[in-house]
């Protein structure tokens, strides 16, 4: 797998310009870009150099612990990871079905989890971006600022996120880190008082999210030259569906299509989802490359997420999140919509269709329920995907008979999107740097393009726009020609 | 001498009662004062080497819980230089071992964690040792985590006092100390343990666990999430030894919740 600007043919005489750090939630990444004497760009990465290392030290441990210890890979969609790996080990506990109560409460949970995953990045981290300008004045490109000019949105976005945080502390027991699910079902279900604290701002929740859809919406209409082209790339997708084929964030089965939107898979069961995907390693990155096998590594890579899920889909099943994805396959035409920018759009569909499915869940008896967990035959493997915030996750572990992890892999979202998100910084790299003079402004359009995707690597998308950057210039002798950074807090040195 | 006058010695300003033979902690726990423990139990005898429960006793440093009360005795125990004393002693357990509070299932029933909470114990302090212990999950219904295992010998004096079996062992000198189970395998599955005995109920920490129940209990409703260890003086379910003679005053003894 290997594309334009990916490795220069040159790269003796060229000078090197490094984004790095990237600053990220776990652990670290950086672009780099090499320029030749007219800062023509001839080759851009962007490296994921983080190291976690749970697929081993899981090992030896106990089953039913792995929900609660692999959530800590992450403390902004811990859910995901406690909900996936509570899903393979299902298996391992021979529980084939839920009881209706369980299977709701951890739904549930998840829905709040993307309620408030979304708004977090919507609002929090790339609204300043999309209101202001990507190269409008530093200061004030922020979630401060935002709150001074439109504090109005300001307020949704915080409310929003709060709303999501109350969902996952009702079922799991807190806001991050809980212990809600377990293996065969759930700790508990939520009480009548819990639901009825829920169920007071649930309109208003469904309600600020139908207006966020219209914000962005109204972005993209205003100015479909920048939100079309801005680092947009072609690109296959890949998501979990229902079996209905309608959208579903919590079970189905896998879908992928290519670039025209055709069907390159379907109804691909998950528990097989090494014969559908590989892993490519390159010697520049901690980060593997998954590639869809079928395709080969030269065609196989996709893009996960938000866009990927409401273009593969065939519907929604709640009423306003349809209208709106109807709305915006029909703003992309025939063909699917590959600029990055559309991941905002898709996004905040998503969030009205999890406010929606919160309502609903409230609404339905079984939310309360008594029974909680279903265990079977023993099984000593087992696969669970949901569909994270960020796209596809994928947890696989293998038991042994005196109930010890064995074997753990994980795929997860911003590892589908490696690739993906390397294609969007050469775009935005050829597009806005080839050329030109490095700018504070140009550095925050690659972190645009890189936030877009909500990668998971980004204290970008994930410290209010205090992203620590130094890009530097160096001869070929390796001597610094030129130097620019942005500290924490914005400043420029 | 009046033959019916009460015993009483002071703990920290308040006058509590005891009878001949008790201890300073049991005294203290039957007059509804907490002292910091950790391997005292009042089901068993007690084996004073945690030294949590260090209390000064006209003005000299003992153990509370092998210290038998005197009449007129003066005690402190909720003083500022004892309390930092016994955080040290917390943190130096925490870090001999590895407690990985986040991912434990005994986390919220923990009487380590619930009293390194109470101790105001904020950070380890000391540098970790990371010591390597596996895993013994050879018993088809219990697993022993020898990861978290404090040295207490509550298991080794239940098997042996209680269940009869000597199944646990303490093995080794100073800091070569370990946990050791009564079979030439090394392997809980070849002892005559069992999920009846008293000592698979009494670990104060998470090494002794049930298999397959793991985070069933929910946030919220775990030994320690309602209120804090010193307002349940011994979870393990038991009463204190001996006469009670201000029980009206005792809150209630929760058991350790157990699936």
């Amino acid at each position: 797998m290997s594309s334009l600007l990916e490795t220069a043919a040159h790269p003796e005489n060229l000078r090197r310009v490094a984004i790095d750090p990237i600053s990220r939630v776990e652990g670290h990444g950086k672009v780099t870009i090499l320029l030749d004497d007219k800062n023509r760009v001839h080759q851009v990465r962007l490296h994921i150099v983080e190291f976690r290392g749970f697929e081993k030290f899981i090992q030896g441990r106990p089953y039913w612990e792995v929900p609660v210890m692999v959530q800590r890979l992450c403390g902004i969609c811990p859910v995901s990871h406690h909900l996936a790996a509570s899903k393979a080990l299902d298996a391992i506990v021979g529980a084939k079905y839920l009881t209706p109560t369980a299977e709701k409460n951890r739904r549930l949970m998840h829905y709040g989890q993307i309620l408030q995953s979304h708004a977090l990045h919507f609002f929090h981290l790339c609204s300043p971006d999309l209101l202001f300008g990507f190269d409008s004045d530093v200061a004030k490109r922020n979630i401060v600022g935002v709150a001074e000019k439109y504090p109005e949105t300001a307020r949704r976005g915080i409310l929003l996120r709060k709303f999501g945080q109350e969902v996952i502390r009702h079922t799991a027991g807190k806001r991050v880190h809980g212990t809600g699910a377990v293996p065969g079902g759930v700790n508990k279900s939520l009480s009548i008082a819990e639901r009825d604290e829920l169920l007071r701002d649930i309109y208003q929740m469904v309600a600020w999210s139908r207006d966020a859809v219209q914000m962005v919406k109204e972005l993209h209409h205003r100015n479909p030259a920048l939100y079309n082209s801005f680092g947009a790339f072609r690109a296959n997708f890949m998501s979990m569906v229902g079996f209905d084929g309608g959208l579903d964030l919590y079970h189905g089965q896998l879908r992928g299509r290519d670039e025209n939107g055709n069907m390159l898979f379907d109804g691909v069961d998950y528990q097989n989802y090494t014969d559908l995907i590989g892993e490519e390693v390159k010697n520049w990155s901690y980060m593997k490359f998954p590639y869809l096998k079928p395709l080969g590594k030269e065609k196989g890579w996709y893009r996960v997420g938000p866009m990927s899920r409401i273009q593969n889909c065939d519907f929604i099943s709640t009423p306003l999140a349809e209208i709106e994805r109807r709305a915006f396959i029909a703003y992309s035409g025939v063909m699917p919509m590959h600029a990055p920018l559309g991941y905002h759009w898709t996004r905040m569909i998503e969030m009205l269709h999890a406010a929606e499915m919160i309502k609903d869940l409230l609404h339905n008896d079984d939310i309360t329920g008594s029974d909680l967990i279903v265990t079977g035959e023993r099984g000593f493997e087992g696969v669970g995907v949901i569909e994270a915030p960020r796209g596809t996750l994928i947890h696989h572990y293998r038991v042994d008979e005196n109930d010890l992890v064995t074997m753990c892999n994980l795929i997860v979202s911003t590892t589908h999107n490696n690739q993906a998100m390397n294609e969007a910084v050469r775009r935005v790299a050829q597009q806005y740097l080839h050329g030109h003079e490095i700018t504070e402004g140009l550095l925050n359009h690659i972190e645009v393009a890189v936030r877009a995707f909500d990668p998971c690597l980004s204290c970008a998308t994930h410290a209010l726009g205090k992203m620590p950057l130094e890009v530097e210039v160096l001869n070929e002798a390796g001597e610094r020609l030129s130097f620019l950074s942005r500290t924490g807090d914005g400043v420029l040195g | 001498m009046n033959q019916n006058k009460q015993t009483t010695f002071t703990l920290d300003g308040k006058t509590i009662p005891f009878s001949p033979g008790q201890t300073l902690i049991q005294a203290a726990m039957a007059a509804g004062v907490y002292i910091p423990h950790l391997c005292f139990n009042p089901e068993f005898k007690p084996h004073g080497s945690c030294k949590v429960c260090t209390v000064k006793a006209d003005g000299r440093q003992t153990s509370s819980c092998t210290h038998q009360a005197q009449d007129g005795m003066m005690v402190e125990s909720n003083t500022r230089e004892i309390n930092d004393e016994r955080r040290a002693l917390l943190q130096m357990l925490f870090v001999e071992g590895n407690h990985f509070c986040p991912s434990c299932e005994k986390s919220g029933s923990c009487q380590l964690q619930a009293t390194a909470y109470e101790m105001g114990m904020m950070s380890p302090h000391f540098d970790h040792f990371f010591p390597d212990r596996p895993l013994d999950a050879s018993h088809p219904d219990y697993l022993l985590d020898f990861n978290r295992c404090i040295l207490c010998s509550l298991c080794v004096r239940a098997s042996r006092d209680v269940d009869g079996k000597n199944v646990f062992a303490l093995s080794g000198r100073g800091i070569e100390s370990h946990l050791i189970v009564n079979a030439k395998s090394g392997r809980l599955a070849d002892t005559g343990f069992s999920g009846e005995d008293k000592a698979a109920h009494v670990c104060p920490v998470g090494v002794i666990l049930k298999k397959r129940v793991g985070f069933a209990i929910p946030i919220g409703s775990r030994s320690f999430d309602e209120q804090p260890i010193s307002a349940t003086p011994h979870p393990q379910g038991a009463c204190p030894v001996g006469p009670r003679s201000n029980a009206a005053t005792l809150p209630p003894h929760p058991t350790v919740k157990d699936v």
